[in-house]
């Protein structure tokens, strides 16, 4: 019997990485799933995002697992895009448990340095975008009687960290917008917590742009992968450069079972030891 | 396959209440158990403490599982039975993977400056300074075993924010907070993860009965269950006077467990929302 | 005008160091003084304790203020000695308003499983009941006068994080932190405020010493003050080793004056950014 047997969760940014990892993890565990990413590049974003045949290949992953899913591309910055999806979803499972508020993005720059563009853009996948996915959820968990929304926040939500100010703004908020959630929604038995990963060994660290900030006394064809687990290491205090996209799932599924049915409004870092070093 | 299963457990105070959850919880899942518990009246608590026949019936329910326990009646103020209990446990189930730092006592309400000397010191002695000697027990043999290992410290609410009238409750379970971000550190190299749990009121002998209903009903004479109920309800965001020890359990087999193998350091409220109200 | 002018305050630890600094800082803004100190060495500590001729220049220092003070031999860990001290102060001074909480000590390192009973029992003795043993004296007086008062309590940047081979003192200091939590709501009524000050490393007798160099530079033999100084600044965000006791003796100014009249239960570090870092 699985640990989310007959339950149905919703997840932005669900193409790969994280996403993808929390989709497996929750549907291994009996779960069905609503998924939506943007599958498109943004202006601002120094890597490579997701693209269609990456949520094509989620949505192949958990059909092999025996367990429905309804895939939509959606942006989170629009509101109606992301509610049409969900609202289609629910329709076509019957309900709503589950929310996984993953969606989300990262480029950096010194304080004084970052552009509106740069700014305003993360700001609004990343903060506005996971009110955006709860505002849409709200209306189907109090159908539901109850439910879990998890926010994926970062160890930057709780601590800063140089030269990626605006997100260690938005991370801080998604905290903040966590907290009022679950003490408006408490009354519903709607609980609401976040994930704060340290470093989590997926595209949106594992790329040049990322190296670049992590060693930019090196020259390029010395930035191996090898190298910058070194420095990502000094982050942590247990001896590892980054944890697992199924590390993360796994505090996801924790906090979206039952067996957390009593905890709500809570930080859960899952980082190696990073905000106590 | 069980969650922790082959591994074995070290639990404080498990002849009831919580400890007991913990014990079954960890056995369900696979663990075998190395139990203490003082089972005898601690002085000016102001509820009958554990007995024999209360940790032989945690042994029954533990064997009914056909799982191994080896249980000790052992006291946290005293590091030499602490150790003795934990050597015999070691050489009788041949390892240590999970430390539950459980034991410790409610105390009798008053204002700071009224409670007297000899409180204050055994409240310190069992529920702060006990927690360490319990780790101190347990270090060596995580150590010797090679395979990293998790502690998990029992504090509570009253180590996030302070309570009227338990002064000497929310110093001790403050510290354990900071007992716990050090050891995380210092074990981290070991892969010996440290985390603590932090619960709200739960329905255990330990808050269930008059002393604490007056703390919380100090209008009332003589309050009732009810009465306590309607007061407990108010401290938490979720619409629930209290958790059951089985919410703590659910938590500590998490932490216990491979699917947070990353995760150290980490302060756990399982509150129903109390620390954000 | 001062800005404590007329007001009476109870110092421990006032030999030498912060206390003195504290001392001296209040009389200088008008304050009378009521001081003790155990004047006597320490059982584990790595430094010599101060001396009755230390604190004989604390009085001859306010004295040269104009200010009076009385200065008694107490030690924190005998409730009896402390209270008729300040009993003694507040007769010949004729009322109490400002309590500072500074005295503690600091031991050899080790890591959290080798600490003796003994070293553990006379921190936490120290640290964190000595401080409540302080307030319990205090409290009547204050309140007695009717006009509410400042609660300062001298925690450490321990009390907010952990440093490793310093569990014993990073609980106590955590603890503090609970008990100021409690008495800040229990006296609130009274209009009588406590806070907690959270220095980082100050440059006094208790860190200037070739153990504590040892704390943070566990690797070399025989560490100099210059190499302590560089290892130190690497904690702090702002590019200085240590504060000095004067400043936080301005920031316990600024609490235990009107000021402040309505800051209470704040944890106010004075930590050169550390705590960021």
């Amino acid at each position: 019997m699985g640990r989310l047997d007959g339950k149905v969760a919703f997840i932005t940014g669900a193409a790969r990485g994280q996403g993808r990892s929390h989709a497996l993890r929750l549907a291994q565990e009996g779960a069905d799933i609503i998924a939506i990413d943007i599958v498109d590049q943004m202006d601002t974003v120094p890597y490579g995002m997701a693209k269609p045949e990456d949520l094509a290949e989620t949505v192949r992953q958990i059909e092999a697992l025996d367990r429905r899913i309804i895939a939509t591309k959606a942006d989170v910055r629009d509101f109606e895009a992301v509610k049409a999806a969900l609202d289609d979803g629910v329709a076509q499972l019957g309900k709503l448990d589950i929310v996984s508020a993953n969606a989300g993005i990262f480029s950096f720059g010194a304080m004084e340095e970052l552009t509106d563009a740069e700014w305003d853009e993360l700001q609004d996948v990343n903060l506005k975008g996971v009110w955006h996915t709860a505002k849409a959820a709200i209306p189907h968990l109090r159908a539901n009687g109850g439910g879990s929304m998890i926010l994926t926040s970062s160890s930057a939500g709780v601590k800063a960290v140089q030269n990626i100010g605006h997100y260690v703004a938005a991370k801080h908020g998604v905290i903040g917008l966590m907290r009022s959630l679950a003490l408006e929604l408490a009354p519903d038995m709607i609980r609401v917590n976040t994930v704060n990963p340290t470093s989590v060994d997926t595209d949106m660290i594992q790329n040049s742009a990322t190296y670049e900030l992590f060693a930019p006394d090196l020259p390029e064809e010395e930035r191996t992968k090898d190298v910058l687990g070194e420095r990502f290491k000094t982050l942590n205090a247990l001896p590892i450069p980054w944890v697992e996209a199924v590390d993360i799932s796994n505090a996801v599924l924790f906090l979206a079972s039952d067996e957390a049915r009593y905890i709500t409004g809570v930080v859960f870092p899952v980082d190696a030891g990073q905000l106590i070093k | 396959m069980g969650r922790v299963e082959g591994k074995v457990a070290f639990i404080t105070g498990a002849a009831r209440g919580q400890g007991r959850s913990h014990a079954l919880r960890l056995a369900q899942e696979g663990a075998d158990i190395i139990a203490i518990d003082i089972c005898e009246a601690v002085p000016e608590n102001s509820y009958p403490q554990a007995t024999e026949e209360d940790l032989a019936e945690t042994v029954r329910q533990v064997e009914a599982l056909d799982r191994r326990i080896i249980a000790t009646k052992a006291d946290v103020r005293d590091f030499a039975q602490l150790k003795k209990a934990m050597d015999a446990g070691v050489a009788e189930l041949g390892r240590l993977d999970i430390v539950c730092a459980n034991a410790g006592i409610g105390g009798t309400p008053n204002r700071a400056e009224d409670i007297p000397e000899d409180e204050w010191t055994n409240m310190v002695d069992i529920n702060l300074s006990g927690v360490w000697r319990t780790a101190k027990a347990a270090i060596p043999h995580l150590k010797a075993g090679g395979r990293g290992g998790s502690i998990i410290l029992t504090s509570s609410d009253a180590g996030l924010f302070a309570y009227q009238n338990i002064a000497h409750y929310v110093s001790a379970k403050h510290g354990v907070v900071g007992l716990m971000r050090t050891l995380a550190l210092e074990l981290a190299p070991d892969m010996i993860r440290v985390n603590s749990i932090h619960p709200t009121t739960v329905d255990t002998p330990m808050v269930q009965n008059e002393g604490t209903y007056k703390l919380f009903r100090p209008d009332l004479e003589h309050p009732t269950k009810d009465d306590f109920a309607a007061a407990a309800v108010g401290m938490n965001a979720l619409p629930i006077p209290w958790v059951e020890a089985v919410d703590i359990s659910n938590a500590v087999l998490f932490f216990a467990s491979d699917e947070s193998r990353y995760v150290t350091g980490v302060p756990l409220p399982v509150d129903a929302g109390a620390a954000i109200k | 005008m001062g800005r404590v002018e007329g007001k009476v305050a109870f110092i421990t630890g006032a030999a030498r160091g912060q206390g003195r600094s504290h001392a001296l800082r209040l009389a200088q803004e008008g304050a009378d003084i009521i001081a003790v100190d155990i004047c006597e060495d320490v059982e584990g500590t790595v430094y010599a304790g101060a001396t009755e001729a230390d604190l004989a220049e604390t009085v001859r220092q306010v004295e040269a203020l104009d200010r009076r003070i009385v200065a008694i031999k107490a030690d924190v860990r005998d409730f009896d000695g402390l209270r008729k001290a300040v009993d003694d102060g507040v007769a010949q001074l004729g009322r109490l308003d400002i309590v500072s909480a500074n005295a503690g000590i600091l031991t050899s390192p080790s890591n959290a499983e080798n600490f003796s009973d003994e070293t553990w029992n006379t921190m936490i003795d120290i640290n964190l009941s000595g401080v409540w043993r302080t307030a319990k004296a205090a409290i009547p007086h204050i309140k007695a006068g009717g006009r509410g008062g400042s609660i300062i309590l001298t925690s450490s940047e321990a009390g907010l994080r952990a440093y490793q081979s310093a569990a014993h003192y990073v609980s106590a200091k955590h603890g503090v932190v609970g008990l100021m939590r409690t008495l800040a709501l229990e006296l609130a009524p009274d209009m009588i405020r406590v806070n907690s000050i959270h220095p980082t490393q100050v440059d006094t007798d208790m860190i200037q010493n070739e153990p504590t160099y040892k704390l943070f530079l566990p690797d070399v033999e025989h560490p100099t003050r210059e190499q302590f100084a560089a290892a130190s600044q690497s904690v702090n965000a702002l590019p200085i080793p240590w504060v000095e006791s004067v400043d936080i003796s301005n920031a316990l100014l600024f609490l235990a004056s009107d000021e402040a009249r309505y800051v209470t239960g704040v944890t106010l570090a004075v930590d050169a950014g550390c705590f960021l870092k």
